[in-house]
Protein backbone atom coordinates (compact mmCIF):
# COMPACT_ATOMS: atom_id res chain seq x y z
CA UNK A 1 0.00 0.00 0.00
CA UNK A 2 2.13 2.85 -1.29
CA UNK A 3 -0.08 5.73 0.98
CA UNK A 4 1.00 4.29 3.64
CA UNK A 5 4.52 5.14 2.98
CA UNK A 6 4.20 8.69 4.14
CA UNK A 7 3.32 7.67 8.12
CA UNK A 8 6.74 5.75 8.32
CA UNK A 9 8.63 9.16 8.47
CA UNK A 10 7.65 11.84 11.05
CA UNK A 11 8.13 15.32 10.10
CA UNK A 12 8.94 17.51 12.34
CA UNK A 13 6.40 19.85 13.64
CA UNK A 14 6.74 23.55 12.20
CA UNK A 15 8.77 25.40 15.05
CA UNK A 16 10.23 22.91 16.26
CA UNK A 17 14.00 22.07 15.93
CA UNK A 18 14.19 19.26 14.21
CA UNK A 19 16.06 16.44 16.24
CA UNK A 20 19.90 15.70 15.48
CA UNK A 21 19.45 11.76 15.03
CA UNK A 22 17.00 10.30 13.20
CA UNK A 23 15.59 8.09 15.77
CA UNK A 24 15.20 10.41 18.45
CA UNK A 25 13.62 8.89 22.26
CA UNK A 26 10.57 11.31 21.42
CA UNK A 27 9.50 9.28 18.52
CA UNK A 28 9.69 6.05 20.80
CA UNK A 29 7.75 7.84 23.50
CA UNK A 30 3.79 7.93 23.55
CA UNK A 31 2.01 9.65 20.62
CA UNK A 32 -1.24 10.72 22.75
CA UNK A 33 -0.87 11.24 26.40
CA UNK A 34 -4.46 11.42 28.24
CA UNK A 35 -4.14 12.96 31.96
CA UNK A 36 -6.86 13.38 34.14
CA UNK A 37 -9.30 13.34 32.05
CA UNK A 38 -12.92 13.65 33.19
CA UNK A 39 -16.09 14.40 31.49
CA UNK A 40 -19.22 14.80 32.95
CA UNK A 41 -22.22 15.71 30.32
CA UNK A 42 -25.01 17.95 30.97
CA UNK A 43 -27.24 15.84 32.61
CA UNK A 44 -24.87 14.92 35.54
CA UNK A 45 -24.02 11.81 33.50
CA UNK A 46 -19.95 11.11 34.25
CA UNK A 47 -19.11 9.60 31.21
CA UNK A 48 -15.00 9.74 31.45
CA UNK A 49 -13.65 9.72 35.11
CA UNK A 50 -10.01 10.96 35.60
CA UNK A 51 -8.68 8.91 32.57
CA UNK A 52 -5.01 8.30 32.26
CA UNK A 53 -3.76 6.72 29.30
CA UNK A 54 -0.49 6.87 27.33
CA UNK A 55 -0.96 5.43 23.58
CA UNK A 56 2.61 4.41 21.83
CA UNK A 57 3.74 5.67 18.79
CA UNK A 58 3.31 3.08 15.95
CA UNK A 59 1.34 0.56 18.16
CA UNK A 60 -2.23 -0.97 17.50
CA UNK A 61 -3.93 -0.27 20.85
CA UNK A 62 -7.43 -1.62 21.15
CA UNK A 63 -10.21 0.08 23.82
CA UNK A 64 -12.00 -2.80 25.25
CA UNK A 65 -14.77 -1.86 27.52
CA UNK A 66 -18.99 -3.21 27.22
CA UNK A 67 -21.32 -0.43 25.89
CA UNK A 68 -21.65 3.08 27.79
CA UNK A 69 -18.14 2.38 29.12
CA UNK A 70 -16.86 5.70 27.82
CA UNK A 71 -14.81 4.57 25.11
CA UNK A 72 -16.60 6.62 22.39
CA UNK A 73 -16.17 10.06 24.82
CA UNK A 74 -13.03 9.67 25.21
CA UNK A 75 -12.16 9.42 21.51
CA UNK A 76 -14.36 12.46 21.30
CA UNK A 77 -12.72 14.27 23.76
CA UNK A 78 -9.03 13.66 21.57
CA UNK A 79 -10.72 13.78 18.21
CA UNK A 80 -12.18 17.35 19.09
CA UNK A 81 -15.58 16.34 18.35
CA UNK A 82 -16.28 17.15 22.64
CA UNK A 83 -15.00 19.36 25.02
CA UNK A 84 -13.24 17.62 28.17
CA UNK A 85 -14.96 18.74 31.93
CA UNK A 86 -11.22 18.83 33.29
CA UNK A 87 -7.88 17.29 32.10
CA UNK A 88 -5.39 17.32 29.91
CA UNK A 89 -4.84 15.88 26.00
CA UNK A 90 -1.30 15.72 24.15
CA UNK A 91 -1.14 14.50 20.56
CA UNK A 92 2.17 14.58 19.65
CA UNK A 93 2.93 16.84 21.90
CA UNK A 94 0.24 19.53 21.03
CA UNK A 95 -2.40 20.09 23.73
CA UNK A 96 -5.86 19.58 22.28
CA UNK A 97 -7.08 22.51 23.06
CA UNK A 98 -4.37 25.33 22.70
CA UNK A 99 -2.94 23.74 19.64
CA UNK A 100 -5.69 22.17 18.13
CA UNK A 101 -4.44 22.70 14.65
CA UNK A 102 -1.45 20.99 14.82
CA UNK A 103 -3.33 18.02 17.17
CA UNK A 104 -6.08 17.68 14.98
CA UNK A 105 -3.94 17.32 11.67
CA UNK A 106 -2.27 14.15 12.90
CA UNK A 107 -5.03 12.46 13.08
CA UNK A 108 -7.25 10.60 11.37
CA UNK A 109 -10.90 9.39 12.75
CA UNK A 110 -13.17 7.04 11.81
CA UNK A 111 -16.42 6.88 13.78
CA UNK A 112 -18.64 4.01 14.33
CA UNK A 113 -21.82 5.29 13.03
CA UNK A 114 -21.69 5.46 8.86
CA UNK A 115 -22.18 9.09 8.66
CA UNK A 116 -21.35 9.72 4.83
CA UNK A 117 -22.93 12.63 3.12
CA UNK A 118 -25.20 10.41 0.53
CA UNK A 119 -25.61 12.30 -2.58
CA UNK A 120 -21.74 12.95 -3.00
CA UNK A 121 -19.49 10.75 -4.89
CA UNK A 122 -16.95 8.87 -3.40
CA UNK A 123 -14.29 10.70 -4.59
CA UNK A 124 -15.81 14.30 -3.58
CA UNK A 125 -16.21 12.97 -0.36
CA UNK A 126 -12.69 11.51 0.11
CA UNK A 127 -11.49 14.88 -1.41
CA UNK A 128 -13.53 17.17 0.34
CA UNK A 129 -11.95 15.26 3.51
CA UNK A 130 -8.36 16.58 2.76
CA UNK A 131 -9.29 19.87 1.74
CA UNK A 132 -10.73 20.25 5.51
CA UNK A 133 -7.55 19.16 7.02
CA UNK A 134 -5.94 21.71 4.75
CA UNK A 135 -3.72 19.58 2.33
CA UNK A 136 -3.51 20.64 -0.98
CA UNK A 137 -5.17 18.49 -3.86
CA UNK A 138 -3.28 15.22 -4.32
CA UNK A 139 -5.39 13.02 -6.95
CA UNK A 140 -2.37 10.30 -6.89
CA UNK A 141 -2.97 10.09 -3.15
CA UNK A 142 -6.60 9.94 -3.27
CA UNK A 143 -6.12 7.23 -6.29
CA UNK A 144 -4.49 5.05 -4.15
CA UNK A 145 -5.99 5.10 -0.99
CA UNK A 146 -9.12 3.77 -2.93
CA UNK A 147 -7.59 1.43 -4.96
CA UNK A 148 -6.00 0.20 -1.81
CA UNK A 149 -9.19 0.18 0.08
CA UNK A 150 -11.13 -1.98 -3.52
CA UNK A 151 -13.03 1.38 -4.02
CA UNK A 152 -11.70 2.61 -7.16
CA UNK A 153 -14.30 1.22 -9.11
CA UNK A 154 -16.74 3.07 -6.74
CA UNK A 155 -15.31 6.48 -7.32
CA UNK A 156 -17.80 8.10 -9.29
CA UNK A 157 -20.84 6.20 -7.37
CA UNK A 158 -22.70 8.23 -5.10
CA UNK A 159 -22.35 6.97 -1.36
CA UNK A 160 -26.21 6.07 -1.23
CA UNK A 161 -25.52 3.49 -3.60
CA UNK A 162 -22.91 1.56 -1.91
CA UNK A 163 -23.22 -1.38 0.55
CA UNK A 164 -23.07 -1.03 4.26
CA UNK A 165 -19.25 -2.48 3.76
CA UNK A 166 -18.41 -0.50 1.31
CA UNK A 167 -19.90 3.10 2.99
CA UNK A 168 -17.21 2.02 5.94
CA UNK A 169 -14.51 1.71 3.66
CA UNK A 170 -15.14 5.23 2.22
CA UNK A 171 -14.79 6.25 6.22
CA UNK A 172 -11.30 5.21 6.00
CA UNK A 173 -10.80 6.48 3.07
CA UNK A 174 -12.08 9.69 4.18
CA UNK A 175 -9.79 9.40 7.21
CA UNK A 176 -6.42 8.48 5.56
CA UNK A 177 -7.22 11.34 2.80
CA UNK A 178 -4.88 13.99 4.94
CA UNK A 179 -2.37 11.09 5.50
CA UNK A 180 -2.73 10.89 8.87
CA UNK A 181 -0.35 9.91 11.88
CA UNK A 182 -2.96 8.54 14.15
CA UNK A 183 -5.98 6.33 13.24
CA UNK A 184 -8.61 6.23 15.63
CA UNK A 185 -10.90 3.40 14.27
CA UNK A 186 -14.26 3.30 16.42
CA UNK A 187 -15.36 -0.43 15.99
CA UNK A 188 -14.41 -0.88 12.24
CA UNK A 189 -16.08 -3.76 12.07
CA UNK A 190 -19.40 -3.96 13.37
CA UNK A 191 -22.10 -4.84 11.24
CA UNK A 192 -19.38 -6.16 8.61
CA UNK A 193 -19.61 -9.81 7.13
CA UNK A 194 -16.45 -12.08 8.28
CA UNK A 195 -14.56 -11.62 4.92
CA UNK A 196 -14.58 -8.04 4.65
CA UNK A 197 -13.68 -7.94 9.08
CA UNK A 198 -10.56 -9.38 7.17
CA UNK A 199 -9.78 -7.63 4.98
CA UNK A 200 -10.29 -4.36 7.38
CA UNK A 201 -7.66 -6.65 9.38
CA UNK A 202 -5.07 -7.06 6.62
CA UNK A 203 -5.52 -3.18 6.13
CA UNK A 204 -5.09 -1.80 9.93
CA UNK A 205 -1.51 -4.03 10.10
CA UNK A 206 -0.55 -2.96 6.56
CA UNK A 207 -0.92 0.73 8.31
CA UNK A 208 0.33 -0.35 11.04
CA UNK A 209 3.57 -1.54 9.25
CA UNK A 210 3.70 1.94 7.51
CA UNK A 211 4.35 3.58 11.25
CA UNK A 212 0.69 4.95 11.90
CA UNK A 213 -0.45 4.47 14.95
CA UNK A 214 -3.86 3.00 15.64
CA UNK A 215 -6.52 3.14 18.44
CA UNK A 216 -9.74 0.87 17.82
CA UNK A 217 -12.76 0.39 20.31
CA UNK A 218 -14.44 -2.85 19.48
CA UNK A 219 -17.18 -5.40 20.56
CA UNK A 220 -15.00 -8.36 18.59
CA UNK A 221 -12.37 -9.39 21.34
CA UNK A 222 -11.45 -11.83 18.83
CA UNK A 223 -10.39 -8.75 16.73
CA UNK A 224 -8.14 -7.05 19.75
CA UNK A 225 -6.86 -10.41 20.26
CA UNK A 226 -6.13 -10.86 16.98
CA UNK A 227 -4.21 -7.33 16.27
CA UNK A 228 -3.88 -5.52 19.06
CA UNK A 229 -0.20 -5.11 20.54
CA UNK A 230 -1.86 -3.47 23.85
CA UNK A 231 -4.91 -3.63 25.50
CA UNK A 232 -6.95 -1.18 27.48
CA UNK A 233 -10.29 -1.72 29.28
CA UNK A 234 -12.55 0.80 29.96
CA UNK A 235 -15.53 0.22 32.45
CA UNK A 236 -17.77 2.98 33.63
CA UNK A 237 -15.77 5.54 32.83
CA UNK A 238 -12.39 4.28 34.61
CA UNK A 239 -9.68 2.62 32.69
CA UNK A 240 -9.19 -0.60 34.60
CA UNK A 241 -6.16 -2.06 32.74
CA UNK A 242 -3.51 -1.21 30.30
CA UNK A 243 -1.20 -3.72 29.57
CA UNK A 244 0.58 -5.68 26.69
CA UNK A 245 -1.77 -8.42 24.70
CA UNK A 246 0.98 -10.48 25.23
CA UNK A 247 1.18 -10.00 28.78
CA UNK A 248 -2.00 -9.86 29.57
CA UNK A 249 -2.24 -13.18 28.12
CA UNK A 250 -0.01 -14.65 29.98
CA UNK A 251 -0.71 -12.80 33.65
CA UNK A 252 -4.69 -13.33 33.71
CA UNK A 253 -5.01 -16.23 31.51
CA UNK A 254 -5.71 -19.67 32.63
CA UNK A 255 -5.59 -23.18 31.13
CA UNK A 256 -8.21 -26.02 30.74
CA UNK A 257 -7.17 -29.73 31.00
CA UNK A 258 -9.85 -31.58 29.79
CA UNK A 259 -9.72 -35.37 30.25
CA UNK A 260 -12.15 -38.10 28.43
CA UNK A 261 -12.85 -41.02 30.53
CA UNK A 262 -12.77 -44.83 29.72
CA UNK A 263 -16.09 -45.00 31.86
CA UNK A 264 -18.40 -42.81 33.44
CA UNK A 265 -18.35 -41.96 37.02
CA UNK A 266 -21.04 -40.67 39.20
CA UNK A 267 -19.11 -39.16 41.84
CA UNK A 268 -15.35 -37.98 42.56
CA UNK A 269 -13.30 -39.80 45.04
CA UNK A 270 -12.59 -37.73 47.95
CA UNK A 271 -8.28 -37.78 47.37
CA UNK A 272 -9.48 -35.78 43.77
CA UNK A 273 -10.96 -33.29 46.03
CA UNK A 274 -8.06 -30.45 46.38
CA UNK A 275 -7.90 -30.22 42.47
CA UNK A 276 -11.30 -28.76 42.19
CA UNK A 277 -12.45 -30.85 39.27
CA UNK A 278 -15.85 -30.74 37.55
CA UNK A 279 -17.35 -33.71 36.16
CA UNK A 280 -19.18 -33.57 33.05
CA UNK A 281 -21.23 -34.81 30.31
CA UNK A 282 -22.81 -37.07 32.55
CA UNK A 283 -19.58 -38.14 34.05
CA UNK A 284 -17.74 -39.01 30.84
CA UNK A 285 -15.35 -35.99 31.28
CA UNK A 286 -13.28 -34.19 33.84
CA UNK A 287 -12.55 -30.39 33.47
CA UNK A 288 -9.45 -29.22 35.54
CA UNK A 289 -8.64 -25.24 35.33
CA UNK A 290 -4.32 -24.21 36.04
CA UNK A 291 -3.01 -20.79 36.23
CA UNK A 292 -0.13 -20.51 34.01
CA UNK A 293 1.16 -18.25 36.26
CA UNK A 294 2.09 -20.87 39.08
CA UNK A 295 5.38 -22.52 39.05
CA UNK A 296 3.58 -25.75 39.32
CA UNK A 297 0.20 -26.35 37.37
CA UNK A 298 -0.38 -29.75 39.62
CA UNK A 299 -0.97 -31.57 36.28
CA UNK A 300 1.66 -34.37 37.36
CA UNK A 301 0.00 -34.80 40.61
CA UNK A 302 -3.64 -34.77 39.04
CA UNK A 303 -2.27 -37.69 36.76
CA UNK A 304 -0.51 -39.59 39.76
CA UNK A 305 -4.05 -39.74 41.56
CA UNK A 306 -6.02 -39.94 39.06
CA UNK A 307 -3.92 -43.71 38.45
CA UNK A 308 -3.72 -44.10 41.89
CA UNK A 309 -7.51 -44.15 42.18
CA UNK A 310 -7.86 -46.19 38.87
CA UNK A 311 -9.48 -43.32 36.69
CA UNK A 312 -8.65 -44.31 32.95
CA UNK A 313 -8.79 -41.57 30.04
CA UNK A 314 -8.98 -42.47 26.39
CA UNK A 315 -7.85 -38.48 25.57
CA UNK A 316 -6.91 -35.27 26.65
CA UNK A 317 -6.51 -31.84 25.75
CA UNK A 318 -5.27 -28.61 27.19
CA UNK A 319 -7.07 -24.81 25.98
CA UNK A 320 -5.86 -21.51 26.46
CA UNK A 321 -8.50 -18.55 28.08
CA UNK A 322 -9.24 -16.31 25.81
CA UNK A 323 -9.26 -12.90 25.72
CA UNK A 324 -12.82 -12.45 26.16
CA UNK A 325 -13.01 -14.67 29.17
CA UNK A 326 -10.46 -12.24 30.60
CA UNK A 327 -12.04 -9.08 29.86
CA UNK A 328 -15.15 -10.44 31.17
CA UNK A 329 -13.61 -11.43 34.44
CA UNK A 330 -11.82 -7.71 34.58
CA UNK A 331 -15.28 -6.22 34.33
CA UNK A 332 -16.58 -7.99 36.36
CA UNK A 333 -14.51 -7.42 38.86
CA UNK A 334 -14.55 -3.66 38.16
CA UNK B 1 -5.96 30.92 8.40
CA UNK B 2 -6.86 27.06 7.03
CA UNK B 3 -7.92 28.70 3.27
CA UNK B 4 -8.27 24.95 1.92
CA UNK B 5 -10.44 24.15 4.57
CA UNK B 6 -12.95 27.32 3.96
CA UNK B 7 -12.85 26.34 0.16
CA UNK B 8 -13.42 22.84 0.78
CA UNK B 9 -16.82 23.75 2.42
CA UNK B 10 -17.34 26.90 0.01
CA UNK B 11 -17.39 24.65 -2.87
CA UNK B 12 -19.38 21.44 -0.75
CA UNK B 13 -22.20 24.27 -0.19
CA UNK B 14 -22.54 25.56 -3.86
CA UNK B 15 -22.14 21.97 -5.06
CA UNK B 16 -25.12 21.63 -3.63
CA UNK B 17 -26.89 24.28 -4.78
CA UNK B 18 -26.08 23.02 -8.18
CA UNK B 19 -27.35 19.70 -7.81
CA UNK B 20 -30.32 21.14 -6.10
CA UNK B 21 -30.84 24.24 -8.59
CA UNK B 22 -34.81 23.61 -9.32
CA UNK B 23 -35.42 23.72 -5.50
CA UNK B 24 -32.02 26.61 -4.86
CA UNK B 25 -32.86 28.99 -7.77
CA UNK B 26 -35.38 28.31 -10.14
CA UNK B 27 -38.59 27.86 -7.66
CA UNK B 28 -37.85 31.62 -5.87
CA UNK B 29 -37.70 32.78 -9.23
CA UNK B 30 -40.71 31.46 -10.39
CA UNK B 31 -42.39 32.34 -6.99
CA UNK B 32 -41.35 36.23 -7.42
CA UNK B 33 -42.14 36.49 -10.93
CA UNK B 34 -45.68 34.91 -10.25
CA UNK B 35 -45.33 38.44 -7.11
CA UNK B 36 -44.73 40.24 -10.27
CA UNK B 37 -47.47 38.98 -11.91
CA UNK B 38 -50.40 39.04 -9.14
CA UNK B 39 -49.24 41.99 -7.53
CA UNK B 40 -47.33 44.21 -10.25
CA UNK B 41 -49.45 43.52 -13.13
CA UNK B 42 -52.92 42.30 -12.08
CA UNK B 43 -53.79 44.56 -8.58
CA UNK B 44 -50.61 47.00 -9.58
CA UNK B 45 -52.29 48.08 -13.00
CA UNK B 46 -55.58 49.34 -10.24
CA UNK B 47 -53.47 51.06 -7.66
CA UNK B 48 -51.63 54.63 -8.79
CA UNK B 49 -48.45 55.56 -7.98
CA UNK B 50 -46.32 54.91 -4.52
CA UNK B 51 -44.28 57.88 -3.94
CA UNK B 52 -43.77 58.80 -7.72
CA UNK B 53 -43.16 55.25 -9.33
CA UNK B 54 -45.52 52.78 -10.12
CA UNK B 55 -46.71 49.73 -7.77
CA UNK B 56 -44.88 47.20 -10.27
CA UNK B 57 -42.18 49.07 -10.05
CA UNK B 58 -42.22 50.13 -6.16
CA UNK B 59 -42.70 46.27 -4.99
CA UNK B 60 -39.28 45.43 -6.98
CA UNK B 61 -36.91 45.84 -3.90
CA UNK B 62 -39.18 44.13 -0.90
CA UNK B 63 -39.81 41.55 -2.97
CA UNK B 64 -35.84 40.35 -4.13
CA UNK B 65 -35.37 41.33 -0.28
CA UNK B 66 -38.14 38.65 0.64
CA UNK B 67 -36.31 36.20 -1.23
CA UNK B 68 -33.06 37.21 -0.36
CA UNK B 69 -33.83 37.14 3.79
CA UNK B 70 -35.56 33.67 3.28
CA UNK B 71 -32.87 32.05 1.34
CA UNK B 72 -30.30 33.08 3.35
CA UNK B 73 -31.76 31.99 6.29
CA UNK B 74 -32.99 28.71 4.55
CA UNK B 75 -29.58 28.48 2.91
CA UNK B 76 -27.25 28.73 6.13
CA UNK B 77 -29.71 26.92 8.29
CA UNK B 78 -30.08 24.11 6.34
CA UNK B 79 -26.49 23.36 5.54
CA UNK B 80 -25.24 23.34 9.73
CA UNK B 81 -28.28 21.17 10.45
CA UNK B 82 -27.59 18.71 7.92
CA UNK B 83 -24.34 17.10 8.77
CA UNK B 84 -25.32 17.80 12.37
CA UNK B 85 -28.91 15.34 11.24
CA UNK B 86 -26.27 12.73 9.38
CA UNK B 87 -23.70 13.17 11.79
CA UNK B 88 -21.32 14.40 9.46
CA UNK B 89 -20.43 17.30 11.36
CA UNK B 90 -17.87 15.03 13.03
CA UNK B 91 -15.64 15.40 10.18
CA UNK B 92 -15.56 19.33 10.61
CA UNK B 93 -15.20 19.53 14.59
CA UNK B 94 -12.58 16.96 14.50
CA UNK B 95 -10.80 18.75 11.71
CA UNK B 96 -7.93 21.21 11.93
CA UNK B 97 -10.10 24.46 11.48
CA UNK B 98 -11.31 27.50 13.61
CA UNK B 99 -14.48 28.17 14.53
CA UNK B 100 -14.01 31.72 12.40
CA UNK B 101 -13.04 29.27 8.80
CA UNK B 102 -16.40 27.40 9.33
CA UNK B 103 -18.55 29.94 9.63
CA UNK B 104 -17.28 31.68 6.74
CA UNK B 105 -17.68 28.82 4.86
CA UNK B 106 -20.93 28.05 5.65
CA UNK B 107 -22.07 31.11 5.41
CA UNK B 108 -20.20 32.27 2.50
CA UNK B 109 -22.08 29.79 0.90
CA UNK B 110 -25.33 30.57 1.88
CA UNK B 111 -24.92 34.29 1.30
CA UNK B 112 -23.33 34.02 -2.31
CA UNK B 113 -26.06 31.60 -3.40
CA UNK B 114 -28.39 34.37 -1.76
CA UNK B 115 -26.85 37.44 -3.55
CA UNK B 116 -26.81 35.25 -6.91
CA UNK B 117 -30.57 34.94 -6.01
CA UNK B 118 -31.11 38.46 -5.65
CA UNK B 119 -29.28 39.07 -8.86
CA UNK B 120 -31.36 37.11 -10.63
CA UNK B 121 -35.03 37.92 -9.65
CA UNK B 122 -33.86 41.71 -10.26
CA UNK B 123 -33.06 40.57 -13.74
CA UNK B 124 -36.45 39.38 -13.72
CA UNK B 125 -38.24 42.02 -12.65
CA UNK B 126 -36.51 43.40 -15.59
CA UNK B 127 -38.69 41.71 -17.58
CA UNK B 128 -42.00 42.78 -16.29
CA UNK B 129 -41.56 46.07 -14.70
CA UNK B 130 -39.04 49.37 -16.05
CA UNK B 131 -36.55 49.76 -13.78
CA UNK B 132 -33.56 51.99 -13.18
CA UNK B 133 -31.08 52.08 -9.93
CA UNK B 134 -29.88 55.39 -8.79
CA UNK B 135 -26.96 54.03 -6.50
CA UNK B 136 -26.05 50.55 -7.92
CA UNK B 137 -23.22 50.56 -5.30
CA UNK B 138 -25.34 51.14 -2.15
CA UNK B 139 -28.05 48.13 -3.70
CA UNK B 140 -24.78 45.71 -3.65
CA UNK B 141 -24.02 47.10 -0.74
CA UNK B 142 -27.37 46.16 1.33
CA UNK B 143 -28.11 43.01 -0.85
CA UNK B 144 -24.58 41.94 0.49
CA UNK B 145 -24.84 42.86 4.34
CA UNK B 146 -28.59 41.44 4.35
CA UNK B 147 -27.43 38.27 2.59
CA UNK B 148 -24.56 37.83 5.15
CA UNK B 149 -26.46 38.91 8.06
CA UNK B 150 -29.21 36.73 7.67
CA UNK B 151 -27.01 33.83 6.77
CA UNK B 152 -25.13 33.93 9.99
CA UNK B 153 -29.16 34.38 11.45
CA UNK B 154 -29.77 31.16 9.58
CA UNK B 155 -26.87 29.73 10.82
CA UNK B 156 -27.82 30.15 14.13
CA UNK B 157 -30.88 28.54 13.54
CA UNK B 158 -29.52 25.50 11.95
CA UNK B 159 -27.15 25.34 15.26
CA UNK B 160 -30.06 25.77 17.64
CA UNK B 161 -32.65 23.48 15.71
CA UNK B 162 -32.77 19.51 17.46
CA UNK B 163 -35.52 18.63 14.30
CA UNK B 164 -36.95 19.59 10.84
CA UNK B 165 -39.87 21.45 12.68
CA UNK B 166 -37.58 23.91 14.59
CA UNK B 167 -35.35 24.52 11.35
CA UNK B 168 -38.60 25.91 9.97
CA UNK B 169 -40.37 27.49 12.87
CA UNK B 170 -38.53 30.83 12.88
CA UNK B 171 -38.49 31.26 8.69
CA UNK B 172 -41.81 30.43 8.91
CA UNK B 173 -43.57 32.02 12.02
CA UNK B 174 -41.28 35.13 12.58
CA UNK B 175 -38.96 36.09 9.61
CA UNK B 176 -41.85 35.70 6.79
CA UNK B 177 -44.41 37.68 8.67
CA UNK B 178 -41.96 40.38 9.54
CA UNK B 179 -41.06 40.42 5.88
CA UNK B 180 -44.77 40.66 4.81
CA UNK B 181 -45.29 43.47 7.14
CA UNK B 182 -41.49 45.53 6.90
CA UNK B 183 -43.08 47.43 4.06
CA UNK B 184 -41.90 44.49 1.37
CA UNK B 185 -45.29 45.74 -0.86
CA UNK B 186 -46.50 49.09 0.31
CA UNK B 187 -44.22 52.19 2.50
CA UNK B 188 -44.86 52.45 5.95
CA UNK B 189 -45.70 56.09 5.41
CA UNK B 190 -48.68 54.51 3.95
CA UNK B 191 -49.60 53.12 7.40
CA UNK B 192 -51.81 54.90 10.14
CA UNK B 193 -49.03 56.65 12.61
CA UNK B 194 -50.20 54.38 15.62
CA UNK B 195 -49.41 51.70 13.42
CA UNK B 196 -46.15 53.04 11.63
CA UNK B 197 -44.61 53.47 15.43
CA UNK B 198 -45.15 49.47 15.16
CA UNK B 199 -43.79 49.08 12.39
CA UNK B 200 -40.60 50.80 12.92
CA UNK B 201 -40.25 48.27 15.58
CA UNK B 202 -39.82 45.15 12.49
CA UNK B 203 -36.08 45.24 12.55
CA UNK B 204 -36.89 44.63 8.30
CA UNK B 205 -38.37 47.78 7.83
CA UNK B 206 -35.17 48.91 7.76
CA UNK B 207 -33.49 46.91 5.34
CA UNK B 208 -35.81 47.25 2.49
CA UNK B 209 -36.28 50.79 3.25
CA UNK B 210 -32.12 51.22 2.71
CA UNK B 211 -32.44 48.67 -0.55
CA UNK B 212 -35.66 50.94 -1.79
CA UNK B 213 -33.89 53.85 -1.42
CA UNK B 214 -30.75 52.97 -3.07
CA UNK B 215 -33.49 52.13 -6.40
CA UNK B 216 -35.84 54.94 -6.26
CA UNK B 217 -33.89 57.21 -3.54
CA UNK B 218 -37.55 56.66 -1.66
CA UNK B 219 -36.84 55.48 2.43
CA UNK B 220 -38.86 55.20 4.96
CA UNK B 221 -36.21 56.15 7.52
CA UNK B 222 -32.97 57.69 6.53
CA UNK B 223 -30.18 56.12 4.96
CA UNK B 224 -27.60 56.03 8.00
CA UNK B 225 -30.44 54.44 10.29
CA UNK B 226 -30.97 51.65 7.81
CA UNK B 227 -26.85 50.54 8.01
CA UNK B 228 -26.91 50.95 11.50
CA UNK B 229 -29.59 48.68 12.33
CA UNK B 230 -28.79 46.56 9.85
CA UNK B 231 -25.01 46.12 11.09
CA UNK B 232 -26.51 45.87 14.58
CA UNK B 233 -28.29 42.99 13.71
CA UNK B 234 -24.91 41.49 12.22
CA UNK B 235 -22.70 42.21 15.20
CA UNK B 236 -25.57 40.45 17.19
CA UNK B 237 -25.45 37.58 15.20
CA UNK B 238 -21.71 37.27 15.56
CA UNK B 239 -21.77 37.69 19.12
CA UNK B 240 -23.92 34.56 19.61
CA UNK B 241 -22.13 32.51 17.11
CA UNK B 242 -18.87 33.07 18.97
CA UNK B 243 -21.22 32.53 22.04
CA UNK B 244 -22.10 29.07 20.69
CA UNK B 245 -18.74 27.77 19.52
CA UNK B 246 -17.06 28.93 23.09
CA UNK B 247 -19.33 26.84 24.63
CA UNK B 248 -19.90 24.13 22.05
CA UNK B 249 -23.68 24.46 22.38
CA UNK B 250 -25.82 21.73 20.37
CA UNK B 251 -21.87 20.88 18.88
CA UNK B 252 -19.92 19.72 21.22
CA UNK B 253 -21.68 17.92 24.22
Amino acid sequence: MAFLSQGSAVPPLPGRVPAPFPNPPAIMSSIISVANLSKTYGSGFKALKNVNLDIKRGEIFALLGPNGAGKTTLISIICGIANPSEGKVLVGGENIQTSYRKARSLIGLVPQELHTDAFESVWATVSFSRGLFGKPKNPAHIEKVLKDLSLWDKKDNKIITLSGGMKRRVMIAKALSHEPQILFLDEPTAGVDVELRKGMWEVVRTLQQSGVTIILTTHYIEEAEEMADRIGVINKGEIVLVEDKATLMQKLGKKRLTLHLQGKLSTLPESLSPYKLDLCDSGATLIYDYDTKGERTGITSLLGDLRTAGIRFNDLDTTQSSLEDIFVDLVRAS
Amino acid sequence: MNYRAVRAIYLFEMARTWRTLLQSIVSPVVSTSLYFVVFGAAIGSRISQVEGVSYGTFIVPGLIMLSVLTQSIANASFGIYFPKFVGTIYEILSAPISYFEIVLGYVGAAATKSIILGLIILATAGLFVPLHIHHPVWMLVFLVLTAVTFSLFGFIIGIWADGFEKLQMIPMLVVTPLTFLGGSFYSVDMLPPAWRTVALLNPVVYLISGFRWSFYEIADVSLSVSVGMTLAFLVICLVVISWIFRTGYRLKN
